[in-house]
């Protein structure tokens, strides 16, 4: 199978640049990463991150043949051959496949992501119903991998202003969930043409998401509280 | 040329979950704290444990934790510390509670509770049963949830990480003090002195040192070779967790907690063949005995598949609705990793090592304590350790399914009070060893010169084959002293590494190599002491000696990098309050 990976390294290379790498596939060479792990072994210089290889920690994001993917659950029988391999689009590339992620979860810690609820804790735990612990389903699962965010036009436009995808979703992580007390503040911090406005609903976070989620809805249901609040 | 300092009370190394729980006793105490960590926090393994946490919160019916701490006990073959096991089960209800109320996304029961499912080897009433339910879990994905809940807590409290940094090696003052370490900025790679008051290790587990792991790549034993280059010794290293259900050829873990919501084992001929092994819990039995029941049936000839290597795990029974809101993930990764739909049919899986029982010694309350004159547990000052990477132990010689999360709370919250206890008392940085960083200077440069080296990825090759081949689920005598020797060849050839990339930024293959010098430790250390432990008891079954032998090991292997040397010392029998659960027979 024929590979055709982005390099760059600023320590050596003027510029980037495509270089070509044919392996010959073995049976156990299921996903995309053991493909590369085996490039890796040929060339120690390629750079990517990888950890989980099962697609939980969100470290081997890439652009595999134009679409953001996981390379640890991409598997290679439904890649189209030279599979070309981009870092993400829209964030600075530190090198060959790794960009510099700084941007991305400036916005996602900007939505204050974790429970606020000043009240004296309980000696036990917070009450919460089934069907309101069913409301943060589709949106805890998060992994960060930033595949949803650098495939989005807004946010490559403004990563500085537009909280973006990902963050979105984990804004509305806590504005879902019954046992957080911030939303006034949660929804004033967003509501700015720029925070949460410049999703155009373009969808492109919901066909690249490796878990499946759908931060457009999200989005869209922060939009419906900030309605409401209105009226 | 000395590398540049930065000064901080603490250093803590790794930001998974014990990291993680570590760090926020610091933040809030108001410490000025540095968290390094090889990836962003939210990336490190704790990320992918799947079934629960465990504590008695009793959400589910009856149970205590005096009966978690007797499972606890009874799982480690009695070579746990009843001290270190009283404190973890003691504290389990409170952690639990304390994290929900960090906003960690429970499961729960109508009445708003948090839902809890069974797991092996936990039953009420001192071991004899019925199962007890205690695994407090988020579907099948609670290391995640927890994971996050733990992060976005530290956001909250303004803790400072340094992410990707890779900790390279410990510096101690004359008097073995702990006072910082030297670590690498992967981006740019410059090496930094982090000149501290106190250090926390709590860099996870190391299961990379075999071929076939459930574990993440970032598991290579950092904190493990860090702190036995520096002269403190590793604790019972020949206890390796197979988990019974991994992904036959990916490696990739299925939860327990499959069997837990009802799952079963099946051999070629559809028999639930657990119903022989351990009549009472069945497929619920501790993992070592369910591993070895599994490799018993596949060595025997009874395994599934073209090649008699492996078995299924059966939950089609349990109908889709239960599949997909309790066991999500499971489903994802059945389909993606064994091309099978577990609602439809059932998912080949192997005993695949997964989690390391040993570590660095500590007690419980977190400090790391090792040999010093006639005293076995003398305390490492400045020196805490705590989740995978440490020995407290409450493992002993196997883990119970979901205490590795209890433990990385319960001790990461322990020695995150110590080193803040630490730190009142000690409010003065100890000033550097005149050679401080000289370790660090001479691998690095050793690596950047070395010609005619071979390259990390064979050495590294070597070093797994021998770890899977000679110190797996059952262990022959000629396998271990072999499996010493080998070892020992791969040492030299890991001390003659070369790397073909030596660019300064995120170089990869320089952190391979140094992850190699790490994981070169930790499978000397296992295999020299199961070479040496001359008996079985739990994750350690040795051919020639079948039986435990509490007469002449029930104790703790202590191995000393320097001469590659063995000590040894008591198990805690003393719980702090409970009575003493003395050892019997274990069965299941």
């Amino acid at each position: 199978m024929l590979f055709r990976i982005y390099r760059y390294d600023p320590d050596k290379d003027a510029k980037p640049y495509t270089k070509e790498y044919e392996i010959e596939l073995r049976s156990t060479d299921r996903m995309l990463l053991d493909a590369l792990t085996r490039i890796k072994e040929m060339d120690d210089s390629l750079s990517l991150r990888r950890s989980c290889r099962e697609g939980v920690c969100g470290s081997d994001a890439m652009n595999i043949n134009g679409k953001n993917g996981l390379a640890c659950i991409t598997p290679l029988a439904g890649l189209k051959s030279p599979v070309d391999l981009r870092p993400l689009p829209g964030l600075p590339v530190i090198r060959d496949l790794i960009v510099d992620m700084s941007q991305f979860f400036k916005q996602y810690h900007s939505v204050k992501p974790y429970l606020v609820n000043e009240e004296p804790a309980p000696d036990t735990e917070r009450l919460q119903s089934p069907k309101d612990r069913d409301q943060l389903d589709g949106l805890y699962e998060c992994i960060l991998c930033a595949c949803c965010s650098t495939s989005c036009p807004s946010f490559w436009w403004n990563p500085d202003k537009f909280v973006g995808p990902a963050g979105l979703l984990q804004a509305y992580r806590f504005l879902a969930d019954s046992r957080d007390q911030s939303t006034s503040q949660r929804l004033d911090n967003l509501e700015d043409p720029y925070r949460l406005f410049r999703c155009h609903s373009i969808m492109n976070c919901v066909d690249v998401c490796p878990k499946g989620l759908n931060p457009t809805k999200a989005i869209g249901k922060i939009k419906d509280m900030l309605v409401k609040r209105m009226v | 040329m000395s590398y540049p300092i930065r000064k901080f009370d603490a250093v803590i190394v790794g930001a998974g979950g014990a990291g993680l729980r570590a760090a926020l006793q610091l933040s809030e105490a108001g410490c000025k704290v540095a968290v390094l960590s090889k990836v962003f926090p939210t990336r490190s393994h704790t990320v992918a444990a799947q079934g629960g946490v465990g504590a008695a919160l009793a959400n589910m019916g009856e149970d205590s934790w005096h009966w978690h701490m007797y499972d606890t006990v009874k799982g480690s073959d009695w070579l746990g510390d009843q001290d270190a096991i009283e404190f973890m089960c003691r504290e389990a209800p409170k952690s639990v509670i304390e994290l929900e109320h960090f906003g960690m996304p429970f499961d729960r029961n109508d009445n708003g509770s948090v839902y809890q499912r069974p797991f092996g080897g936990h039953m009420q009433n001192f071991g004899a049963g019925p199962p007890s339910q205690r695994s407090c879990c988020a579907a099948d994905r609670t290391g995640h949830a927890m994971l996050h809940t733990l992060y976005q807590r530290n956001v909250r409290s303004n803790t400072h990480f340094f992410v990707e940094w890779m900790a390279l090696d410990l510096i101690r003052d004359e008097s073995g003090q702990a006072i910082g370490v030297t670590a690498m900025e992967m981006e740019t790679g410059e090496v930094v002195i982090f000149h501290s008051k106190a250090v926390l290790f709590a860099t996870g587990g190391a299961g990379r040192v075999y071929a076939s792991s459930t574990n993440a790549f970032i598991n290579t034993g950092d904190g493990l070779g860090i702190v036995s280059r520096a002269g403190i010794p590793l604790e019972d290293m020949e206890f390796w967790q197979f988990h019974p259900t991994g992904v036959s050829g990916a490696g990739v873990l299925i939860t327990e907690g499959v069997r837990g919501e009802g799952g079963y084992l099946l051999n070629k001929d559809g028999e639930r063949f657990m119903e022989r092994y351990a009549p009472n819990a069945k497929d619920l039995a501790s993992r070592d005995v369910v591993a070895r029941a599994m490799a018993t049936e596949i060595k025997d000839g009874r395994g599934c598949g073209d090649e008699s290597d492996h078995v299924l795990l059966k939950l089609d029974h349990l109908g889709e609705d239960l599949i997909e809101s309790k066991l999500p993930g499971i489903r994802e990764i059945a389909k993606k990793f064994a091309n099978v739909d577990p609602v439809k049919d059932p998912i080949p899986v192997v005993p695949t090592c997964h989690y390391m029982m040993g570590g660095i010694p500590t007690n419980y309350r977190g400090e790391v304590v090792a040999p010093n004159g006639d005293d076995k547990e003398a305390i490492v000052p400045g020196l805490f350790a705590a989740g995978e990477c440490a020995c407290a132990s409450v493992h002993g010689a196997n883990r119970l399914g979901t205490n590795s999360l209890t433990d990385l709370l319960v001790f990461g919250k322990s020695s995150g009070n110590s080193t803040v206890e630490f730190l009142k008392q000690n409010v003065t940085h100890k000033d550097l060893p005149r050679d401080a960083g000289e370790l660090t200077r001479e691998r690095l440069e050793r690596l950047n010169n070395q010609t005619n080296g071979e390259s990390v990825a064979e050495v590294g090759a070597a070093l797994r084959q021998t770890m899977q081949k000679n110190c797996g689920v059952f262990r022959f005598p000629d396998l271990l002293v072999n499996g010493v020797a080998e070892i020992q060849e791969v040492e030299q050839r890991v001390m003659r590494t070369e790397i073909g990339d030596k660019s300064k930024v995120f170089n990869t293959a320089r952190i391979e190599a140094l992850e190699l010098d790490n994981l070169i430790e930790v499978a000397m250390a296992s295999l020299v002491s199961a070479e040496a432990r001359k008996e079985s008891r739990g994750a350690h079954d040795r051919a020639d000696y079948a039986e435990r032998d509490d007469q002449n090991w029930l104790k703790h292997s202590l191995w000393f990098k320097e001469e590659n040397r063995l000590d040894y010392k008591p198990v805690h029998m003393d719980p702090l309050t409970a009575e003493t659960i003395e050892p019997k027979v274990r069965t299941y």
